[in-house]
Formats: C-alpha cells, structure tokens, sequence
C-alpha cells in the first residue's frame, strides 16, 4: 500500500467503508462501531465506544502488564501429538497451522518480570492458539512457570483465556488439572501467592483446575467464565439462559470471584495485591 | 435377564437358543437334547470370550455404560460392610451423585466416596444419573480432609458421564468445587486409592481420581470428553463417536500404556454385570492390596508420591 493510500485510509472521511483495508480499521464485535485499529490498541484494545474487552495475545498482555526489560521463557519441550491423533485433519497439521499464525509455539507463555517495580512470573494463555487448549505443553509451561516463581522467590500470574482441554490430547490433556494443581500447591508450600486474571474465554477443564485456584481471583468486564459450555447447558435444561449467565459480573454477584478490574486498572491492582501478598515476606 | 447390546447380538441369538432347548428338555424328558445343549453352551462361551477380547473402545463404552453394570450401591452392599453414609457439604445442600462415608473392606476402616449413577428412572433422578453437582465434590471435599485428620485411608469408585451441567451448578462455582476436590484428593496425608468402575467423564470424575495409585475395570473408560462431544466438535457430526473413541484412547489398556492408571482389575467374561460377585471380589482384592502396600507411608510420602505421580505423566 502506497503512503498515501494509507494516509487516505486513515482519515475516516476520506475513505468510502468498501474500499477500507482490515488492518486499519476494527469493527467492535460488541457495539458494531467501526473503530481505528491503532486507536483501539493505543486504548489496550478496549472499546473507546462501549469499553468491550477485545481478545488479546500474550506479547500485548505481557507489554501492558509488565514493566519494561521482563525476560520470556522458553517454551517447555514436550512430547508432540503423543495419541498420534487425527479427526477429519491430522493433529501435527493443526499444530503447524496454529504455529504459523501465532508468535509462540503454544497456547502459554511465561516471562518474569517486574509489575510497577514488583518481581513476579506471569502467564498468558493466547486464545488465538487453538482456542488456548490445555494439552502438555500448557501443563508444562504452567508448571515450569510455577517452578520459576518459586526460585525467584515472587508470585505466578496467569492469566487465563482457554476453551478447555486440547480433546487431541485425549487423556493427557485432562492429567493437566491435577497436574497444574500439584505446581499450585507447591507454590503455596514455598509460601508465595498465586494469582489468576480470568479472561475471555476462560472454560472447561481450565477453569475447573488451575483458573479457579488463585489466592486471588480477578475477572477482566465482561469475560465469559464456566464449567459447562452454554450450548450444552442450554441442551440439558432447555430453557433460556439468565441474562449475563457466566459473564465476570455474574461470577462476581455470586462470589466466585474476588473482583472485576477494567484492563486499564489491571497493572495497578495486581503490583497493589502483590505489595499486600509479599509484604510480610519483603518484612 | 440379561439387556445385550448391539453387539453381542450373536450371543443372544445363541443364548436364547440355549433356553429354548432347555424348556423343550424339560417338557419332554428327551435326554438327547442334553449334548446339545452343552454343544450350545460351549460355543456361545467362546463367542462371548472372543467378543470380549477385542472390544473396540466404542463397545467398550457401551458395556460401561450398561444399565445392569454394578454401581456404587452394588459395590457398597458386595464389597464393603458397615457402610455409614454421611450427608451434605455444610454450604448449600446434599447430592446423592455423589455418595460417601465410613466403611470397611475386610478389616480395613476406610472413607468410602463415589458416583451413584441410579439403576431404574426414580433412582436415576434422585441421583443426577451420576452427574455431580457443587455441593457433591464440596462434601467430597469435607469427607476427605476429615479422612485425612483420622488418618482413614480413602477409597474412592468413580462412575461418572461428567460433573452436571446447569445454571445452578454454575452459580455455585461447579468449576471450583471440581477444582477444589482434586485439589483435596492431592494433599490427602492418608492413601488413596481409586478405581475407575464404568465412565471416566472428564473433570468430574478427575476430581475424585487425583489418587497415588489409580485402578480400572477391565472395560471401563476414562476420557476428557465423550465419545460423542468429541466426534460433534472435531468431526462435526456425533456419528463419529467410534473414530472419536478410538483416537482418544479411553481404554483402560491404553492408559496403562500412557502411564495414566496403575493397574487393571479383570472382569468376568462378557463384563462386570454378567456377574457383579465376582467383579466385586476382584475388586475387593486389588483395592485391599493398593492399600497394604500403602499402608505405613507417612503423610509427606503419600503427597509426594501423588504429587511425582502426576507430574510424570507424559513426560
Ligand atoms: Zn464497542
């Protein structure tokens, strides 16, 4: 695209809708406004209009939580597609594909880091990458995430975005819950805090382990947050759902979380919560 | 009465046979039909035994999911004495999928929970068909970290399609309290000892099979989802369960290969429910050997053997 065609299409009254290239402009999949991207991003990818969360990646998460100078971790090597498992594609193809269109080799990433001067490691589940799965490779990361926390001697972080289980994994995927369980419990038998941020989505067999084990839970507005998914609860009681069912605010009214925190205020409140956390420790 | 299955067909054909024969001798006192009958028998025993040894994983769902397959009600009466249920979750309710109090197998005083699935429609209501709720895995909870306190070891049948799915469930926080119930099966400082009996469904049934030492039935199956779930999301079409069943390994041959379960327990020929004695027997033994040899670990032993347990999975 020529330079002009992009100043063109920068001016909202210069270009006709049609002619508007994707990577300029975003349309907000809750108020339909149509929104300039760098706008939308320079406002951490939250509806200037409505103050929707858009879906986020873990280099966008880690560079608006983190201060500057947090160091990646490696992704932990694992056994790749161990059930040799395909449906209608072959399993490795998904995991190629899925790897082609994402920074990261999977669906978790690691960095340790300072938060607003406050030392911690903190995970980011990438929902783009298949759907954030929990397989091996989300097990082993969050476990070497922990292990990580533990010999900084700081608190772990994960923020969470996920479908569930990766079924290609069949049961190994579900040996994630106890698994990531044993990495919480020794954290907290190191005596340090465990944090979790629920984003959207966050269900199945992640919520129902390690998403739903925080010290402290904090829910980002609007997140959709369950066990069961919608169409299968809707399947076995056939009656409409209530309104805001499983959304971060109705989480919160039925106190399963701590509290709602607007992406903006989320820096400030996890260096806050981890000030008050490790306080006797820094004592 | 026995209920086949689809497969087991050519069984039934054999066995009904068998019957006819059976009556027809007994009406007319003719002593020839007698060898053919034994011919009958013999041939219908090797059909169910070979049938046996090469069900598919899908077949194996079935005959998990069978109707008349014991469960947790059967396996209290036949292999446990004394059993004293203890109710509710002291936060909400009580929830009858999910059973458990003291018992004793043999001279062993235990904490004994597990899936109730229900065995005729009023019994399958009043028990979720198996389906836990919250305040199910909340009173498991409560039930095992009072086991550990008094240093009772828990054993634990699970027989489950998956934790329930509805709007109340979610409200009570059904993700935490799976959550919280693996969580519980993981810091025991007492044995625990599980057994897959019939379904394996996902985080409900992870939730209270977070054991050292994991045991399944011959034919059960243990999977993140089922067959079904997985074959509508992947494929497209539940048609598919059988690939989907295949693919996932749900079989308690292959988790032992995985290193997902430690050991199986053997069923009768043609499965647990043609004859729910000697299944229960089995059981008892296995379940009565796991906890001798865990018998004397101190409370930092067994939560690390957990703990190394788990994390040794698919590495
Ligand atoms: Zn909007």
């Amino acid at each position: 695209m020529s330079w002009i065609n992009r100043v063109r299409n920068a001016l909202p009254f210069a270009a006709p809708k049609r002619d508007t290239p994707d990577n300029l402009w975003i349309k907000c999949p809750s108020c339909g406004e149509m929104l300039f991207t760098k706008e939308y991003e320079d406002n951490q990818s939250v509806c200037p209009r409505c103050d929707h969360h858009g879906r986020i990646g873990a280099d966008a998460r880690l560079a608006q939580l983190m201060d500057p100078g947090f160091v990646l971790l490696p992704a932990p090597k694992v056994k790749e597609d161990p059930l040799k498992f395909r449906d209608t594609k072959k399993y490795v193809d998904r995991i190629k594909g899925a790897r082609a269109a994402n920074p990261h080799p999977d669906a978790l990433t690691n960095a340790v880091g300072r938060i607003e001067g406050k030392k911690a490691v903190v995970g980011v589940q990438e929902f783009a990458f298949m759907g954030g799965s929990m397989g091996m490779a989300v097990g082993n990361a969050f476990i070497a995430g922990t292990e990580r926390a533990i010999r900084e001697k700081c608190p772990y972080i994960a923020v969470t975005a996920a479908g569930g289980a990766r079924m290609q994994e069949g049961i190994l995927s579900l040996m994630q819950m106890p698994r990531s369980t044993v990495a919480i419990s020794r954290l907290h038998a190191a005596g340090l805090p465990y944090i979790v941020v629920l984003t959207d989505p966050t269900t199945g067999g992640v919520t129902a382990s390690y998403a739903m084990l925080g010290d402290i839970q904090i829910a980002e507005p609007g997140a959709l947050i369950g066990f069961a998914g919608q169409r299968v609860i809707q399947d076995t009681i056939r009656e409409k759902l209530p309104e805001g069912f499983q959304r971060a605010e109705y989480l919160h009214a039925h106190g399963m979380i701590d509290m709602v925190v607007h992406r903006h205020s989320l820096r400030a409140t996890l260096a806050e919560t981890i000030d008050y956390l490790m306080a006797a420790k820094a004592a | 009465m026995i209920s086949y299955l689809e497969f087991e067909k050519p069984v039934a054909a054999l066995e009904a046979r068998i019957a006819e024969l059976r009556d027809t001798a007994a009406a007319s006192g003719e002593l020839d039909i007698a060898a053919e009958i034994r011919r009958l028998e013999t041939k219908s025993a090797e059909l169910l035994a070979n049938t046996y040894r090469a069900l598919s994983p899908w077949q194996k769902t079935q005959v998990a999911r069978h109707p008349a397959r014991p469960h947790f009600r059967d396996y209290v009466e036949r292999m446990f004495t004394g059993f004293m249920p203890l109710g509710g979750d002291r936060l909400f309710g009580e929830d009858q999928a999910i059973i458990g109090g003291f018992a004793r197998l043999g001279n062993r005083r235990v904490m004994l929970i597990g899936h109730e699935k229900g065995n005729d429609t009023q019994s399958r209501i009043r028990h979720n068909f198996g389906m836990g709720k919250p305040e199910g895995y909340r009173k498991a909870v409560r039930l095992m970290e009072m086991a550990s306190r008094f240093g009772l070891p828990v054993v634990t049948l699970v027989d489950t399609s998956g934790a329930f799915p509805g709007v109340e469930a979610e409200e009570r926080g059904q993700a935490e309290a799976i959550a919280r119930s693996t969580e519980a099966c993981l810091a025991l400082g007492v044995p625990m000892v599980a057994t897959i009996v019939g379904e394996g469904g996902s985080g409900g049934a992870v939730a209270l099979a977070s054991a050292e030492r994991v045991l399944m039935l011959e034919h059960a199956v243990y999977s993140v989802i089922s067959p079904e779930g997985c074959a509508s999301i992947l494929w497209r079409t539940a048609e598919k369960a059988p690939e989907a069943a295949e693919a996932m390994k749900v079989t308690a041959q292959d988790l032992l290969a995985l290193g997902v379960i430690d050991r199986i327990v053997p069923e009768p020929v043609g499965g647990a429910h043609r004859d729910p004695a000697a299944t229960c027997t089995a059981l008892a033994a296995a379940i009565g050997e796991e906890l001798d040899h865990l018998a004397g670990k101190n409370a930092d032993a067994l939560r690390a053997l957990r703990a190394e347990r788990f994390l040794r999975i698919g590495a």
